[in-house]
């Protein structure tokens, strides 16, 4: 039973690592325009250099 | 940022070297103009469909100089372009016009986007936090359930309680600040058994692992709280998304006018005309303001205010009414009213008040938590008193007060009704109806009576001519000569439809427009006319009707009807299919609205009804026990769609029209309204079998809570499985 005190926080931390990435997505207004974002994918405009603002 | 332009072109040496360096001076214009205020315009893209679209606007946007950034949200149909000072939105528009892409100007301050937004973040963000809690507290559970025992499970629950607490706390929130709203204005609302159930739960869980004891409800308390926040926010994106459809509708429409100042043109905003400015409204242009015609003759379209499909003469000393549309002569105007004063909104303050009368619709989920909140409190209280007077021991007493709250956990009503509204409104928005008040599926579900307005709702209010084949060839030849040219709606539809049955135009001399009257010209030596009856000497008749006058020979009418709005008659006759009373009101001539009636095939018409004859037919119609649907466009439907029972205007209707109604038909087509009152009955049976269903549940459970046998498993068992089927169910909506 002792890995329990292993096995808990770690479930906890990787829990609390997901909330946190949701938490940065919903701020960085990534679910603002998810149908758009699906076609952005597709289109080769930025394939060679990213683009800089 | 108008990096999106530049990099296509600067990576590949493009073939015009000016291109490259057009993009460098406009950069260091952007650099220079910085610390300008800048600006943001909003433009709509209806027709947006594909992938390279999105580019394409944006490159197109971005070519533009002045342009800081442009992006596209193609879930809205919309881009949001940051702008230097001085860019107009016109330019912007005819440059996506020309790179092939129709787009319309955005009143940026009718949309609250941010507004709806935080509050989905919100609500979004809590569900996140109920979620993660909850599958954690849940694993934890599990292995108490499978048999831990003694000091784990103690140190189980006591994890358990460490994560559930602060996230019952911070996820549960709306409804914590919900209930006690409603219990200090001394009502019960469904959120006061749902706060009652966590802070029960949580309290005599915290207090069992205390003392160490076997059962604790921190799953079902934080499981509660997910499933119900669940609900809300499929209830908020529902509505945000018909807010924002709605907010669009209104924002398209920018109120701008043109003030004359000092002999000088401005465009300003309508809000800031007072009375005494002198405003020109163009040919085509909505009058913006009540006033009196100081300069200018034309033809005025009052179809909207009053109707009426027969243009009516405008010239100088003639008051106009806000709403009404110029037709071909510029016109100037002396403001008499604008604003808050205008006759536009005097008729939106009525409306205001008629709203109070639906608000008083009490939603089926009002109905189902005024009986079940008092039962459920009552029940419980009734339990833990009974077992305490039984046995003696507050402790059980207090645990089986709470399972017994936990068991009839509204999940499955908090996820009843929004589940349903959900599904169906999400259908209906594929077929072009768009839902704008919560209760308005249900209250479409109980109509038994269709009122329709005629013109612009079953009719496009645009004009098509009648009779053609009965004219003479030349006449129609020199019908289209003189009709060609004119921006006047009947002169526009006269020449189509010469020009569909190809007959080629005469040759004129001379030929002017004469606002206000018609269309004049030399032809062979002689004057020809194609205008307003008394202008080219005939007697004007009932219908609508434009006249050409030959020197030296007897004028000849073209007749003119409204256009059919497509899907009318399938409408009409879904409707009828659908066991509804139809009926036509409207305030049109008798002789044209008889007609009418007859191609669609409604019986019962009434014309020439004042906008107060609508409401009050519309009253005597609810007071017989009956309840209407009105379907309307113009301002003097508005009373009429306020009053009804439930409403509905296509897009094009005035903006308080669509204000005032329920439901806004989005496309030309008007066919979807017979499926909608059928969607919308669907709807209501599978929230009524939703209810039944969490009945059920409580009919079974509750007893077995009563007698003390409920366990934590057995209650995350019935929350689950009860919110599941409810969910399920909803799906089911046709």
């Amino acid at each position: 039973m002792e890995v329990l005190a292993l096995l808990i926080p770690v479930a906890l931390v990787l829990g609390g690592i997901g909330l946190a990435a949701f938490y940065w997505a919903v701020r960085s207004d990534q679910f603002d325009d998810p149908e758009g974002d699906a076609r952005r994918i597709l289109d080769d405009e930025y394939d060679d250099s990213p683009r800089g603002d | 940022m108008t990096d999106a332009y530049t990099d296509a072109f600067t990576d590949a040496p493009s073939a015009c070297p000016a291109c490259a360096a057009t993009p460098m001076a406009r950069r260091q214009a952007a650099a220079a103009a910085g610390e300008a205020q800048a600006g943001r315009v909003m433009l709509s893209l209806p027709e947006i469909r594909c992938a390279g679209c999105i580019s394409g606007v944006e490159k197109a946007l971005a070519a533009e100089p002045g342009v800081r950034s442009a992006r596209v949200n193609f879930t809205l149909k919309r881009a949001t372009v940051e702008t230097d000072p001085g860019v107009t939105p016109a330019r912007l528009v005819a440059a996506l016009d020309r790179a092939g892409h129709a787009a319309h100007e955005l009143d940026a301050s009718a949309l609250s986007m941010t507004e709806t937004d935080r509050a989905g973040r919100d609500l979004l963000m809590r569900l996140a936090v109920a979620g993660f809690a909850a599958m954690n507290v849940m694993l934890l559970s599990v292995a108490v359930w499978s048999g831990a025992a003694d000091a784990t499970r103690d140190l189980f629950h006591w994890i358990s309680a460490a994560i559930a607490i602060p996230a019952v706390i911070f996820s549960g929130r709306p409804f914590y600040v919900s209930a006690w709203g409603a219990l200090r204005k001394g009502r019960l609302n469904m959120d006061v058994p749902i706060t009652l159930a966590i802070v029960l739960a949580v309290g005599t869980s915290l207090w069992e692992t205390s003392l160490s004891g076997k059962h604790a409800y921190f799953d079902a308390a934080i499981a509660l709280v997910f499933f119900l926040l669940g609900g809300r926010y499929l209830d908020h994106r529902t509505r945000a998304v018909a807010r924002s459809a709605a907010e669009e509708l209104a924002a398209l429409e920018v109120p701008r006018a043109w003030r004359v100042a000092e002999g000088r043109e401005e465009e300003v905003r309508v809000g800031d005309l007072a009375a005494g400015d002198l405003v020109r409204v163009k040919p085509g242009g909505r009058m913006p303001v009540d006033g009196e015609i100081v300069a200018g003759t034309s033809e005025l379209d009052r179809g909207l205010l009053t109707g009426e499909t027969r243009p009516v003469f405008a010239g100088p000393g003639q008051a106009v009414s806000a709403g009404e549309v110029n037709l071909t002569g510029p016109l100037e105007v002396r403001v008499t009213a604008a604003g808050r004063e205008s006759s536009l909104h005097r008729m939106a303050d009525l409306v205001a008040v008629a709203e109070s009368a639906k608000n008083r619709y009490t939603s089926l989920a009002d109905r189902a938590a005024g009986l079940y909140a008092p039962g459920v409190h009552i029940l419980s209280a009734l339990a833990g008193i009974g077992w305490w007077l039984y046995t003696g021991d507050l402790r059980l007493a207090l645990n089986i007060a709470a399972a017994v709250l936990i068991i009839t956990c509204p999940c499955a009503l908090g996820l009843a009704v929004p589940a349903v509204t959900t599904a169906a409104s999400g259908r209906l928005f594929r077929h072009g109806l768009l839902i704008k008040d919560g209760t308005a599926l249900e209250r479409l579900a109980e109509v038994d009576t269709v009122l329709f307005d005629k013109t612009g709702t079953l009719t496009l209010g645009t004009p098509e001519v009648t009779g053609l084949d009965a004219h003479a060839r030349d006449d129609l030849a020199l019908a289209r000569a003189l009709a060609e040219g004119s921006a006047h709606p009947l002169s526009r539809a006269l020449a189509e439809a010469v020009a569909a049955q190809g007959i080629a135009p005469v040759t004129l001399e001379a030929h002017r427009e004469v606002p206000g009257y018609g269309a004049e010209a030399i032809w062979q030596g002689r004057t020809v006319r194609l205008g307003r009856a008394d202008w080219v000497g005939a007697a004007p008749g009932e219908t609508t009707a434009a006249w050409l006058g030959v020197e030296g020979r007897a004028p000849v009418a073209f007749t003119f009807a409204d256009r059919l709005r497509p899907g009318a008659r399938e409408a009409v006759d879904g409707l009828k299919a659908a066991g509804l009373q139809v009926a036509l009101v409207s305030g049109d001539a008798a002789p044209a609205v008889a007609r009418f009636a007859a191609s669609v095939g409604i019986d019962d018409w009434t014309a020439e009804v004042l906008p107060e004859g609508k409401a009050a037919r519309v009253e005597a119609l609810h007071s017989g026990g009956a309840k209407v649907l009105f379907v309307g466009d113009g301002l003097n439907d508005t009373a009429a769609l306020a009053a009804a029972h439930a409403s509905i205007s296509p897009a094009t209707a005035l903006d308080a029209a669509r204000t005032a109604s329920d439901i806004v038909l989005l496309g030309a087509d008007i066919a979807p309204l017979a499926g909608a009152v059928t969607t919308a009955r669907s709807a209501v049976r599978r929230i009524r079998e939703n209810f039944a269903i969490a009945t059920w549940y409580n009919v079974i459970a509750v007893p077995i809570a009563i007698a003390g046998f409920a366990t934590p498993l057995a209650a995350a068992l019935a929350m689950s499985a009860s919110s599941l089927t409810v969910s399920l169910n909803a799906l089911r909506v046709r």
